[in-house]
């Protein structure tokens, strides 16, 4: 298990979140203000506060139905495609609240891009579909869409893989090729934050660990959020761990400290594979 | 633990020891049961099958033997002058096209409605029960709704009232099959789209419908089979002509509505050539659907 990040120490003492945030993490790309969310009647989160720092990776973990994915489809708005689910509270990101009514939805998810747990090729070639997304919110010429295809490919790590047969259709691919190419696809429309959604699941070690690779290369350019059932995953990519359970944030810290000394007994208990 | 599993002797287990021979003649039960009911099922699909190829015979025996080329270059005529069917298949290949052409659209977008936009609404609830009523109403009965609506008040009959009574009966069964279609796609692939900032109508067009597409074709094919062969809504609409006529506004001929007039008639030739006619609709409906298929699978 490799640790991604320092300064355990300085922070265990302190405890007030504050404290904690500013002394590894960068400032704040998303800000999550007491929200609250409804499938229906039944709440299935509580009062969240996060930060999402920029340029960093946060990894939310939790046991199934604690909120973890809920969250995430918050942050670009996915559950208004569903009437009967409503968010409460403020989700803040460059001095706007992103939960609001009002708010241009297109536009949002063109800066706040996810990626699901299965790959979701579209039925179109390989290149189309990198276009598909680009052209929602740009106009570039042919020769700017090639370029923006392989600029994407190639930061996915799939170019050299696929660049002789861009035109064959996407579903040819392995599973591990069709996520990659998913992740493609989301950065190809420049977002400024990306939501990856137990994004290695459905995937064999090696595109696992592939995909984990290009996280931690993606990060540099992009904010990210990951939900994930993996534990070791969590330690390996993440800069900062969230910790759920029952619709609630139990416990954030930098992804050192969670993993070493978690406050609370509860995070203790999962990370250490007693309970979920 | 294995070990209380596999002893003879019940050791807890409740129901008692296991009895060989009960087991053997559960089985031997169990393959009667089995043989009764396969030897059902071949029985069953071959009287359907017995069926199929009495029918399809009979058409090909009679109808290639009346098969000669003046049947595509001759109109209809009176019995004993060596008639053809030029105007009745040029007038059925009219009339189904455009019935096809103005009804499909309007199925897609009734059945898009349906699967996109009114899940559970009582709307939506509504219109699928209407659609379905229509898919399952007698055609006669389009056919006197296309009369009283396109004949009755402009005092004659045209083709382009058949047009219509066609088109009717094509939005129900595009309209299901659509829905079907669209509603079998998995909503994590309309999720993606919309997560890359499409809007909803960008999604259904750009994505569902490509991941739909042999579905609705295929919807399109049976709609044009069916419509192919109705003869009831086009005998109170473009009633049918014995003269070459492509003028829509006029009474049109159809190889349906020739058929059921040559084939009920005492004149041989008139029969034979209902036999064509039949053997006519019954090709160019199968050609067309090995063609639409091979090409599907070629885009594919």
């Amino acid at each position: 298990m490799s640790m991604t990040n320092e300064g355990a120490e300085t922070i265990s003492a302190m405890g007030g979140m504050e404290a904690r945030s500013h002394a590894v993490m960068n400032k704040s790309r998303i800000s999550i203000e007491s929200v609250d969310f409804f499938y229906g009647a039944s709440k299935a989160l509580k009062g969240i506060n996060l930060e999402l720092p920029e340029k960093q990776v946060t990894g939310m973990i939790g046991p199934s139905g604690c909120g973890k994915s809920t969250l995430l489809r918050v942050l670009n708005r996915m559950y208004d495609l569903y009437p009967g689910q409503r968010a409460e509270g403020r989700v803040m990101m460059d001095g706007q609240n992103i939960i609001a009514p009002g708010v241009d939805l297109n536009q949002l998810r063109s800066r706040v891009g996810m990626v699901f747990q299965k790959p979701t090729p579209f039925p179109m070639s390989i290149y189309d579909n990198i276009a598909f997304g680009v052209k929602l919110h740009e106009k570039l010429s042919k020769a700017q869409m090639d370029e923006r295809v392989e600029w994407s490919l190639t930061r996915a790590a799939l170019w050299g893989e696929v660049k002789d047969r861009l035109n064959a259709p996407a579903s040819g691919m392995s599973g591990g090729q069709q996520q990659r190419l998913c992740i493609a696809r989301t950065i190809a429309t420049r977002p400024e934050v990306i939501l990856l959604d137990e994004p290695t699941s459905a995937l064999d070690p090696i595109s696992t660990l592939k995909i984990e690779e290009l996280i931690d290369e993606l990060k540099s350019d992009f904010t990210i959020a990951i939900v994930t059932h993996n534990m070791q995953q969590a330690a390996r990519c993440a800069d900062q761990v969230a910790f759920f359970y029952l619709g609630e944030l139990v416990e954030v810290g930098t992804a050192t400290q969670m993993f070493t000394s978690p406050r609370e007994k509860r995070t203790q208990e999962y990370i250490t594979g007693r309970f979920g | 633990m294995s070990a209380s599993i596999t002893q003879p002797a019940s050791h807890g287990i409740p129901g008692g020891a296991r009895d060989h021979s009960v087991a053997a003649q559960l089985s031997r039960r169990r393959g009667r049961a089995n043989l009764i009911a396969k030897v059902l099922c071949f029985s069953a699909t071959a009287v359907a099958l017995v069926f199929l190829f009495a029918i399809l015979g009979t058409l090909f025996w009679l109808g290639f033997s009346g098969l000669h080329a003046s049947v595509f270059t001759h109109m209809t005529r009176p019995p004993g002058s060596e008639g053809g069917l030029l105007n009745a298949i040029v007038g059925s290949i009219i009339q189904t096209f455009f019935g096809v052409l103005i009804g499909t659209p309007i199925g897609l977008m009734v059945g898009t409605y349906l699967a996109e936009y009114a899940r559970g609404s009582l709307l939506g609830n509504a219109v699928r029960f209407v659609s379905d009523v229509l898919l399952s109403a007698p055609s006669i009965l389009i056919g006197l709704f296309a009369y009283q609506l396109l004949v009755a008040p402009f005092g004659g009959f045209s083709g382009l009232a058949g047009i219509a009574a066609l088109a009717v009966i094509v939005i129900p069964i595009v309209v299901r099959t659509t829905e079907d279609m669209l509603q079998l796609i998995p909503s994590s692939l309309r999720e993606a789209a919309v997560a890359l900032g499409a809007p909803k109508w960008k999604s259904i067009v750009m994505v569902c419908y490509r991941a739909a597409i042999n579905g609705i074709a295929t919807g399109v094919l049976l709609a044009i089979a069916r419509v192919a062969g109705e003869t009831a809504p086009l005998l109170f609409t473009s009633l049918g002509n014995l003269n070459w006529s492509v003028d829509l506004t006029g009474p049109m001929s159809s190889l349906p509505v020739t058929i059921y007039q040559y084939a009920g008639s005492a004149f041989e030739d008139w029969v034979q050539l209902a036999w064509v006619g039949a053997l006519l609709i019954t090709f160019g409906v199968l050609a067309l659907n090995i063609i639409a298929r091979v090409v599907l699978r070629r885009r594919s």
